[in-house]
């Protein structure tokens, strides 16, 4: 039987559907609902409000030529696809939020949540660029910010104790999440990037965090028995592949499909949709500050400078035995676009892996041209080092 | 052991008959039909060697069209095989420049010939041989005709890379009259300029080897080392330089 076959794995890969049919009825019995697009965006003090926090939809080709008719075509398809989804009111996670939450990260969002504004109700926090003490300190003043409007908008109150609660029930997923991906430590990982992918991105839109978590345990439990028992999607000779940069989800998942058809395994993803959720919070201290310390931290390429994702990549191609990284950017995401330039240069000197960077949108139209640089790529990888 | 490498390009498809030695080898124009390319540069090429098809020990296909055919053993990117090719014509290549009819590229090399890094250019025809073949026909003039006009002339700069606008910018220059010898001139300088720009992101290394059909082209090779400041090493029948090193890699 695969993967995709087991019961965990089914209940996961329908999870998008049974949350709109669970928010639908828990919406009638007065839950509230706030939506979200980035890392940055604090999920403790949603869940603290009671209040479910959803992912919005972002990753999907469709709006694109609808947001194109507002916004300029050489911007980021994310921030288009994000956009477009609301222009044309078709993510139905977006229908049911009461309120967005958004971050000014990068120019492209911070200028596209103006117009969005317009559509929703949304709650801009102004997130620092740069990760030091003062920019904490203004970082806690928007949380404090965010928890006034999350009070006024929903009629709580976010007490310290139900911030705790939050945080441990946060970092119990994260905990979850975290034994699941690091089963692509295995060599060969007995998951493939594609159904990685597929857990990741479906289990940011279940309301229900407790589900979430036992459909991960189970899944890793999964796992577990079958890299006991030797079965994989690869072998110990595949070349294994750390994805970087840009985030990404079902629907612009081509450059994953790509290494993968291409004889390659995905064993990492160093994104917001990866590796960069797994930071826990602290649950000793004041929690509010605690929460404004761990979405600080987030080595996100709009923050300057960024070390943080430099540290990361190299953990990551040390404990995942990685053989090359590739660094996916966006067309007109300048930041991850010019950060790569300095990515490169680290991974080729400092981590003497091969290296290729990827520039390219969510449309089909260059997968002939991918495939030629992908294929490549393994074969640089696949040559015994 | 008798070795064939097949590179099935955009516009030509090149097949190596290798045996010790380049034994036959042919061209063909790819045109629709990338099968009957492939099978047509193998018939002549096996001709050639006089080499029977049951002969031959290995296969390996390369180029856009190396998907397509099933008498393959192995199908390997044009990345590599251009790479194994220059290295084997000339074991001090360190960079391997290649401008194709559909992309161009830079290629670094390590001292044992194998490919370290590699770009090409966007999808796009800018900077490859396609641009250079619409250009040529603007100016009513074959790829070796452009290349003759251009020779000592002041170069017009030409503000499009682009294959669609550099064509309407030509027809605007040539409407006010200006020399075709300069504007021949500015579009081998935009080609260079092209390849400039792809190789200041990878360090270029000597030997630089130049393949591809366009460097038979001698006006191009002597525009494009001027604009990189570097030495181009161009092997005799660079076209074939793909398809020889496909030939290797079905022997090894």
């Amino acid at each position: 039987m695969s993967l995709t076959q087991t019961e965990a794995f089914q209940r996961i890969a329908t999870i998008r559907e049974r949350s709109v049919i669970a928010l639908k009825e828990s919406k009638e019995t007065g839950l509230k609902v706030a939506g979200t697009y980035c890392q940055y965006s604090p999920a403790e003090l949603i869940v603290a409000a009671g209040a479910a926090a959803v992912s919005l939809c972002g990753t999907s080709q469709t709006p694109i030529p609808a947001a194109e008719k507002v916004l300029p075509r050489n911007l980021c398809p994310l921030i288009k696809s994000s956009y477009g989804f609301a222009v044309t009111d078709t993510c139905p996670f977006l229908y049911f939020a009461d309120l967005l939450v958004a971050e000014t990260t990068c120019d492209g969002k911070k200028k596209m949540y103006e117009l969005l504004g317009q559509i929703k109700p949304l709650h801009l926090m102004q997130l620092p660029q740069v990760q030091n003490e003062t920019a904490l300190d203004s970082w806690i003043l928007e949380l404090k910010r965010l928890k006034e409007r999350l009070e006024e908008s929903f009629g709580v109150e976010i007490t310290s104790e139900r911030l705790r609660d939050a945080i441990r029930l946060l970092n119990e997923e994260r905990r979850s999440l975290k034994e699941l991906m690091d089963m692509c430590r295995l060599k060969p990982s007995p998951i493939s990037g594609m159904e990685l992918l597929t857990v990741l991105h479906n289990t940011g839109f279940n309301i229900d965090r407790r589900d979430n978590i036992a459909l991960m345990d189970q899944l890793t439990a999964e796992l577990r028995r079958r890299a006991a028992a030797g079965i994989s999607p690869f072998t110990e000779a595949t070349p294994r592949v750390l994805l970087s940069g840009v985030p990404i989800g079902i629907g612009s998942d081509k450059v994953v499909k790509l290494v993968e058809e291409c004889g390659g395994s995905v064993v990492g993803f160093e994104n917001c949709t990866g590796y960069k959720k797994l930071d826990p919070v602290d649950e000793a201290g004041d929690p509010l500050v605690a929460v404004a310390e761990r979405y600080l931290r987030v080595p996100c390429s709009c923050m300057s400078p960024n070390p943080g994702r430099f540290e990361l990549v190299k953990r990551l191609v040390e404990e995942f035995q990685v053989d090359g990284v590739i660094d996916l950017t966006w067309q007109g995401c300048h930041t991850f676009n010019i950060e790569s330039h300095a990515l490169k240069q680290f991974v080729q000197e400092q981590l003497s892996r091969p290296f290729l960077q990827i520039e390219t949108d969510y449309s089909e139209s260059d997968t002939e041209q991918l495939k030629v640089r992908i294929e490549a790529f393994l074969e640089i990888l696949a040559r015994p080092r | 052991m008798v070795s064939v490498g097949i590179d099935i390009g955009s516009t030509a498809t090149k097949a190596v008959v290798f045996d010790g030695g380049v034994r036959g080898r042919a061209v063909v124009p790819t045109g629709w039909e990338p099968r009957e390319a492939a099978l047509s540069a193998l018939r002549d090429a096996l001709l050639q060697a006089g080499i029977a098809e049951g002969q031959v020990g290995g296969i390996v296909g390369t180029g856009y069209g190396r998907i397509s055919l099933p008498i393959f053993d192995r199908r390997v990117t044009e990345i590599t095989c251009h790479a194994r090719g220059a290295h084997h014509l000339c074991p001090a290549t360190r960079t391997v420049i290649d401008i194709g009819g559909q992309d161009s590229k830079v290629i670094a090399l390590d001292e044992g010939g194998m490919v370290s890094d590699f770009i090409m250019n966007d999808k796009c025809a800018a900077g490859t041989g396609r641009f250079l073949q619409v250009m040529a026909g603007v100016l009513d003039e074959t790829l070796d005709g452009l290349g003759s006009l251009a020779a000592g002339a002041e170069p017009v700069s030409l503000s499009s890379m682009c294959a669609v606008f550099a064509e309407s910018e030509i027809i605007g220059l040539l409407a006010k009259g200006l020399e075709k010898e300069r504007i021949a001139a500015g579009i081998l300088d935009t080609i260079a300029r092209r390849v400039q720009g792809l190789a200041g992101r990878i360090a270029l290394r000597d030997t630089v080897t130049f393949t591809g059909g366009t460097a038979n082209n001698p006006a191009i090779c002597r525009v494009i080392a001027a604009h990189l400041g570097v030495k181009l090493h161009v092997p005799e029948d660079p076209q074939f330089v793909g398809a020889l090193g496909a030939a290797l890699i079905a022997a090894d």
